[in-house]
């Protein structure tokens, strides 16, 4: 049984069909790359699993459970744990707060307090920020500030991670050392990840396969250096190279 | 456990042997002094109810609507159904809560915030007070009505303490303290986190798995208990009661201008906002009253002249300190001592 199962998802605003019939599954201890143009729907179907969006049609079965159409809060409980394109940080928290706060609520069963300051400076110290009470938020760069939001869906403790697009805005040594962190999330924790990225070439070399989608729909499911020979994906991303 | 500092248990042993300190230093003004002081804890425990959740960016203009449920409730039940106000001051409580998780949870789960929240709570004081309007036969209409006097106006059991003020004034402090103490339990819990989290970002508060309407809910629940409790308490204290003293918008817009004037994100900030629109009023009125030369010259219109230039302070206070009295004294103390552990480092 995947541990992800998708089916027949769709998504509308109002005449807009954002997300048409999308169907995909992701397995136990894999990284899943959900990767296409700028409004193919990836983050409509990330929102949609997530729980930010109701989907119009479709299911969404995780662990055996449908999720579709739960909450954000209770799909967090479910163990699904997410990261925001562009870092959504608690400005008026300092860093730990900021986790705590995140290994408190995302769990389902109460923890302790002094459990949940443990689990925010294990998750800390896993993606390199610093793990003491005081440091706040000013002056954090895009990688620190990508990092938390990593930090802060790991405190939740997932065991699906959707990350998405964990590499924009970062130059490309950060991209690398995201793509490793990720990785190291994957080997270190067994998380399962769904990351969606448009920037393909960093993300080739860590994902096991990669669903491809445009204007809404899938167009390819497979290993990435299929991907990379599909016609149509490369049509889809301009024509050009996709590596580059 | 909490744990009170020497500063604190000073002020406190001040605070509690202060009627004898009035008694001994101003015999004949006694009972003016303690009524001042009553009145400035018995609010202050109301804007610290308010300043419960209003610091979270739910800024409420419907509180007098739950002081009014509290006041009102007691005395009704009081006055017809003859039920003591230890048992009717818990049911106006359970009633004003019920009325804000009726209000609170559309609103929260529908995540209206901001203006809309404002004008849709000041909506439902507006309601209460027309309800107590229209219900003159009982309420008193807009005259307002009092509580039956119980025997000689000194009762435990109807909570009537008249001809003593010191009791009464008892009775504020610990109310005021108590107020004080559910501020800290909600500051020093997760809750606290994650309203603080819910108030910048719904959605990203949601994906950690914050429930934002849940929380809301349980603020705006210890907020409206706390105040419905504060206009129980002031409608047994006052003896008299009315939908302009005690629950109508004016007593919400009070509310929401005393806590910023004294600081919102500070424990003792409604309480020093308290102090401030207590004391600046009756100084007002006092002066401005007794001064011959203004009444020949505005006549009986002097008689608003006092509440004119409060409402102006009080407009130029939150221009120019939005950060209330507390809040700057604190900020501006905190500024000074950073920048002397700075010199030295400098110096280095």
């Amino acid at each position: 049984m995947p541990l992800l199962d998708v089916q027949g998802l769709s998504k509308r605003f109002g005449a807009l069909k954002a997300v048409n019939d999308v169907s995909f599954t992701v397995e136990q201890g894999e990284i899943l790359g959900l990767i296409g143009p700028n409004g193919s729907g990836k983050s409509t179907t990330f929102n949609c699993i997530a729980g930010l969006y109701t989907p119009s049609a479709g299911s969404i079965v995780f662990e055996g459970n449908e999720i579709a159409g739960l909450t954000a809060n209770r799909v967090c409980h479910r163990g699904v744990g997410r990261t925001f394109q562009i870092p959504r940080p608690f400005r008026n928290l300092t860093l730990l707060e900021n986790v705590a706060l995140s290994a408190f609520f995302g769990q389902d069963r109460i923890a302790t307090r002094q459990q949940c300051w443990a689990l925010a400076e294990e998750a800390l110290a896993l993606v390199g920020l610093p793990t003491d009470t005081h440091t706040t938020l000013d002056g954090l760069g895009a990688a620190a500030l990508k990092k938390l939001e990593l930090a802060r869906a790991l405190a939740t403790q997932p065991r699906l991670l959707l990350a998405d697009e964990s590499l924009n805005g970062l130059d490309h040594r950060e991209m690398e050392q995201a793509a490793d962190m990720l990785g190291r999330i994957r080997r270190e924790k067994g998380i399962t990840i769904v990351w969606v990225e448009h920037i393909m070439g960093v993300l080739m070399r860590v994902v096991d396969r990669v669903v491809v989608l445009d204007h809404g729909e899938v167009i390819f499911s497979g290993a990435p250096k299929a991907a990379q020979d599909n016609a149509r994906v490369v049509e889809v991303y301009l024509g050009t190279e996709i590596d580059a | 456990m909490m744990r009170l500092s020497r500063s604190a248990l000073i002020g406190l042993a001040v605070l509690i042997a202060l009627p004898f300190l009035i008694r001994f230093f101003f015999a004949g003004s006694e009972r003016y002094y303690l009524h001042l002081l009553i009145q400035i804890f018995i609010w202050a425990f109301i804007y610290t109810g308010w300043s419960i959740m209003g610091r979270f960016g739910l800024t409420s203009l419907g509180h007098g609507a739950f002081t009014g449920i509290g006041a009102y409730g007691c005395v009704l039940l009081w006055n017809y159904v003859g039920l003591t106000p230890w048992f009717g001051i818990p049911i106006a409580i359970v009633a004003a809560v019920l009325v804000a998780l009726l209000v609170g949870y559309p609103c929260f789960h529908l995540r209206i915030t901001g203006h809309y929240f404002a004008l849709l709570t000041l909506a439902l004081t507006e309601f209460v007070r027309l309800c107590i309007v229209g219900l003159r036969d009982y309420t008193g209409g807009s005259l307002g009505t009092q509580p039956k006097r119980y025997g000689d106006g000194f009762s435990l059991y109807a909570l009537q303490f008249e001809t003593d003020r010191v009791i009464s004034f008892y009775i504020a402090l610990a109310l005021w303290l108590a107020g004080l103490v559910v501020w800290m339990w909600v500051d020093r819990s997760m809750d606290r986190y994650a309203l603080e989290a819910a108030s910048q970002d719904e959605e990203a508060a949601a994906s950690v798995g914050i429930d934002v309407t849940r929380e809301k809910l349980k603020v705006t629940a210890i907020s409206a208990a706390m105040c419905a409790l504060g206009g129980a308490v002031y409608g047994q204290y006052q003896m008299y009661i009315g939908p302009d003293t005690i629950a109508g918008l004016g007593v919400s817009l009070n509310i929401v201008f005393a806590v910023i004037a004294g600081g919102l994100w500070v424990m003792l900030g409604p309480t020093v906002g308290a102090v401030f629109t207590q004391v600046l009023s009756e100084v007002l009125r006092v002066t401005i009253q007794s001064t011959a030369g203004l009444q020949s010259a505005f006549g009986s219109s002097v008689l608003a002249l006092d509440t004119l230039i409060y409402g102006l302070l009080l407009v130029l206070f939150i221009i120019y300190m939005p950060k209330g009295i507390l809040g700057t004294i604190l900020e501006r103390r905190e500024k000074k001592s950073a920048s002397a552990r700075a010199a030295p480092a400098n110096a280095v």
